[in-house]
């Protein structure tokens, strides 16, 4: 499917050239057409022919991958040994290292100090009172940018406060604050690594790739072995999917630093490693907090997924609220995530401008006047310590003053249920019958072997040998594994919410461009739809529209909205102001101005978007298998149920090697038209 | 190792020193139960954790996920286990006793029971009903546009099992089986359909708050038997299998392997507890739909049943 949304794009660009059926477009159009055609027709052609294993892969052929990467892994657990160490030991060791700060930071914001364990425990010292914290939060804002900062962030505490979701946001708090320093400062090093040792980079790229693309929930048992159950296994899971975006920024910002400025340091005579710390990493330092911002966000969108497996928090507020179908508990429990996000994301964002300039600290002035704030925090801090003992109100949040809006929500979801469901009903069926299955039937129509074959044949196109060699090993190894019929109805259904995502955020992200209180509007609609955990939404959705692939894709468009949307809006921002006006001065109208200028100049960074809401599609996979689809989502969802690595591992890979076909196919495109349009040369 | 042996060390030098207060608890390392998302769950393992707290013992609660945590159970991580549902969780349980690291520690005295199960305003629409031949008739009457003209039938996560397709096949019922994907969605589908009066048919589970929220009743299949299942001779339908209802299995209790050395008096304890079923639909209704919170629910089982835990500590 993607690889046609590509084709259609690179096509449509040139379409008011004056010769536009060259023979090689001929060819083109003629393929797309035999592989619709085939598409529709395959399966009775198979049978006319009496050759049933081109649409069905024979299972007498397939690879055994999952019981050899079962096996391995009770290996790996039971049996191997680091010198005298057994394995397992090793990463037991991690698990404690990791374990006394995150107990730590626990204990300080949500649960107090604590003699003794479990309940014949005592209390030495109760967690910081919620008014230190909030006092901390606006200190810090205003530390990082204004007072502006500190309203924000200060009002998003409060609110966490105020709608009684304090204790919860706070254990969520304290595992963030743990993840984000390892993942930032792990991919730090990692990323300094990569760009001191080419060799090294070309190792780790497509190990991050998997690391982004395979869901979870595949190596979510084998963590559970080796690193024990509870939070720490949730925060190295977190850590695995969050830090990739890290080393990728730190590679890229220090590649990406003045050569004078390098030079220069080479002539001060540094050693290689004050190069790096004294001169690189300080010109890079606003870039890579780019990537610190990313961590956070990722570390955020994981709540959910770690609270499975013992992190508690947040995330298992959701759950438990949408188990006994309290759909306003797990809509305010949601939003806390999001506040919570928008006040780290905006410090973070803050921290990091603030970086690049100059300390503005007068010195010779005392220790005190210097650090005004934290000395304030610290008072705070001790003063509610203390008077906690006397007024509990210091200490917890008053349970009485808590509000909520829960009731709100159901009912909203009651009445659009009660009178809208009939409408609801007509939209999806329509939907149903004349977009999702024919596609469907498309996707499982077309031979394996023809598919195939087309996946060479476009990466060969698109990128040259080595591309194309790349489609056709990961594309087979996902028919080895016996997989090709769930891979298919995944690429439906990801392609299916991919164009609707497309054709919806296209065309929004060009009115934020243009508009200016439009951009406003459709920034925070898609901040929050980014932010707030998909569950939230996933249950309301199925209450409107049932169970099934159409529920299933109006989850994933929503989450995968934002990039299409972004990176259109940055596209069409930025086509160069040169262009426009010769457009103007040679009579164009605003909407020819769109159509043949802003629109096609910005082609290369809407492909990239759409790049990215593939990779965000098929991130969902595993959410939506939640309501009943039948995909790789589902197998990587039915293997963690069975607790079986090697299922859900190979199921979990599957969907990476279609993400990495994808993202090959559609970068490649997105470079072929930026060369086209001379934005970048060919080298 | 060394770290843990530091430790024991230091718990031994503690149980010495007060000793007089607990003589009668092996070892006053915390015995960790599981707590999975749902409400009948969490009063239940709560339930068992105050009991044990009043035997002497420690007790700590850690949140884990109800397949996931055999991991844990495993490894000694994670101690106590108190709802594995035969009908769900008998696979994993089976795997895990067979590694000899997890032990089985009896039934929890409540049943499953898992069948079809359609709100009351459909019996008017399908008169006939509880009795299973009726859907034959009025199977249209569950239609949705989609599954038109067959009934639609919407069945728990494909991982539950439970035979739905078959059983469609071999009793002749005009259904389509549509999956949930959790059991959220299959109570959102309730929800949704029950707000409007609409049709559906679905499956159901007890003990859980959905019975005492909603009116409605079970389908009466012909009786679940093995042989049904396994011998298509079997049955109303000679030539297939699956031709009856679903089985209804008890809840069990599980443990990590090591308990019964460790904390054997906890063992007896946990292995004597039982509740019934109506007493925790009775509970699990309080807590979802008039939402009691659960430690109060907890509590007051505890003051009305104390002749009974004392009982189960006593022995």
């Amino acid at each position: 499917m993607t690889q046609r949304v590509a084709n259609r794009h690179a096509f449509s660009v040139n379409g008011g050239a004056v010769r536009w059926l060259t023979p090689r477009r001929a060819m083109t159009l003629g393929l797309i057409a035999l592989t619709l055609v085939l598409g529709k027709y395959g399966g009775d052609l198979a049978k006319a022919l009496d050759m049933r294993w081109l649409v069905k892969f024979p299972s007498a052929w397939t690879v055994p991958f999952k019981s050899q990467i079962t096996v391995a892994m009770k290996w790996l657990v039971e049996d191997a040994h680091v010198g005298p160490l057994a394995f397992t030991d090793l990463t037991r060791a991690i698990a404690w290292l990791i374990e006394q700060p995150y107990q730590f930071m626990v204990s300080f914001l949500a649960k107090g100090f604590w003699a003794g364990q479990g309940a014949a425990a005592t209390e030495i010292l109760p967690a910081a009172s919620w008014i230190a914290v909030i006092v901390a939060v606006i200190a810090l804002g205003h530390y990082c940018r204004d007072w502006g900062l500190a309203t924000l962030a200060g009002g998003c505490f409060l609110y966490l406060a105020a709608f009684g979701q304090w204790d919860s946001a706070m254990v969520t708090l304290a595992s963030v604050a743990i993840a984000v320093p390892i993942g930032a400062g792990g991919g730090l090093l990692v990323g300094i690594w990569a760009y001191r040792h080419p060799v090294g980079e070309r190792i780790l790229s497509p190990m991050l790739d998997l690391m982004q693309t395979v869901p979870v929930f595949a190596y979510l048992v084998p963590i559970l072995f080796m690193f024990g159950f509870g939070p720490v296994s949730a925060l190295i899971a977190t850590i695995i999917y969050a830090t990739p975006p890290m080393i990728r920024v730190t590679t890229l910002a220090l590649k990406g630093v003045d050569p004078e400025i390098v030079d220069f340091g080479r002539m001060a005579g540094t050693t290689p490693r004050q190069l790096i710390w004294r001169v690189l990493v300080p010109s890079a330092a606003k870039s890579i907090m780019i990537g610190v911002n990313q961590v956070i966000m990722l570390t955020l969108n994981m709540v959910i997924i770690a609270s499975m497996i013992g992190a508690g928090g947040l995330g298992f507020d959701v759950l438990a609220a949408l188990r006994r179908l309290d759909i306003g508990a797990g809509f305010e429990a949601g939003l806390a995530i999001v506040v919570l996000a928008i006040a780290v994301d905006r410090i973070s964002q803050a921290f990091a401008q603030q970086a690049g300039q100059a300390p503005t600290v007068p010195a010779g002035q005392g220790w005190i006047r210097r650090h005004r704030r934290m000395v304030l925090v610290l008072v705070v801090l001790v003063v509610a310590w203390l008077l906690g003992r006397l007024v509990p109100a210091l200490k917890d949040y008053p349970e009485a003053q808590t509000l909520t809006t829960g009731a709100f929500w159901s009912e909203v979801v009651r009445y659009l249920n009660i009178n809208y469901f009939d409408s609801f009903e007509a939209i999806k069926v329509a939907f149903l019958t004349w977009f999702m299955l024919p596609v469907k039937q498309m996707a499982l129509g077309i031979p394996w072997p023809w598919a195939i074959a087309m996946l060479v044949l476009l990466g060969w196109r698109a990128g040259g040998a080595r591309l194309a060699v790349l489609c056709g090993t990961l594309s087979g190894l996902i028919l080895l594994a016996g997989l090709w019929p769930k891979a298919m109805i995944t690429v439906y259904l990801c392609g299916a919410s991919v164009i609707l995502a497309t054709v919806i955020g296209v065309p929004l992200g060009v009115v934020a461009a243009l508009s200016r209180r439009g951009g406003q509007v459709i920034g925070v609609v898609i901040d929050t739809l980014q932010t707030l955990p998909s569950f939230v939404y996933l249950i309301p959705v199925v209450m409107l529209f049932r169970v099934g692939d159409f529920t299933a894709m109006v989850a994933i468009v929503l989450y995968a909205l934002a990039p299409a949307v972004r990176y259109a809006a940055h596209g069409v921002r930025n086509v160069s102001q040169d262009l426009i006006e010769a457009g103007t001065v040679s009579g164009c109208s605003k909407w020819q101005l769109l159509r043949l200028i802003r629109l096609p100049m910005a082609l290369p960074e809407i492909l990239l978007g759409i790049n990215q809401t593939i990779m965000l599609a098929l991130s969902m996979l595993v959410i939506t298998a939640l309501v009943g689809t039948r995909d790789l989502g589902q197998e990587v969802y039915i293997a963690l149920t069975k607790a079986d690595t090697g299922r859900g591992l190979v199921a979990g890979l599957a969907i990476a090697f279609i993400a990495i076909i994808a993202d090959r196919l559609v970068s490649a495109a997105a470079r072929g038209a930026r060369i086209r349009f001379g934005l970048e040369s060919p080298s | 190792m060394v770290m843990k042996s530091k430790v024991l060390g230091l718990a031994v030098a503690s149980f010495v020193l007060a000793a007089p207060l607990i003589a009668e608890v092996e070892s006053n390392d915390p015995i960790r139960l599981t707590l999975h998302d749902w409400s009948g769950q969490l009063i239940n393992t709560k339930i068992m954790g105050a009991i044990l707290q009043q035997a002497g013992y420690n007790v700590e609660f850690v949140q884990a996920d109800y397949i996931a945590q055999f991991a844990g159970l495993k490894t000694g991580d994670l101690h106590v286990a108190m709802e594995i549902w035969e009908t769900t969780g008998r696979e994993a349980l089976d795997e895990a006793t067979a590694t000899g690291q997890v032990v089985n520690v009896g039934e929890t005295g409540m049943s499953a029971i898992e069948e079809w199960w359609y709100p009351m305003y459909m019996k008017e629409r399908c008169p006939g009903l509880p009795d299973w031949q009726a859907l034959k008739d009025c199977a249209e009457e569950f239609a949705t546009l989609e599954t038109a003209p067959m009934g639609r039938y919407v069945g728990g996560p494909v991982t539950w099992g439970g035979f739905d397709e078959e059983r469609v096949e071999a009793l002749e019922l005009d259904f389509e089986v549509v999956h949930a994907g959790t059991d959220a969605a299959l109570f959102a589908e309730l929800e949704s359909a029950y707000q409007r009066q609409d049709p559906i048919i679905l499956w159901i589970y007890v003990p859980h708050w959905a019975p005492a929220k909603y009116d409605g009743e079970f389908v009466e299949f012909p009786p679940y038997s093995a042989e049904c299942y396994s011998d298509p001779s079997v049955g109303v339908n000679p030539e297939m299998a699956y031709d009856c209802g679903k089985p209804r299995g008890p809840i069990w209790k599980a443990a990590w392997a090591g308990v019964q050395e460790k904390w054997p008096g906890a063992y007896d304890i946990i292995a004597n507890y039982t509740v019934n079923n109506d007493e925790m639909s009775a509970m699990v209704a309080k807590a979802d739909l008039e939402g009691v919170d659960i430690d109060d629910v907890v509590a007051s089982w505890m003051t009305d049943n104390k002749d009974r835990w004392s009982g189960w500590v006593g022995q």
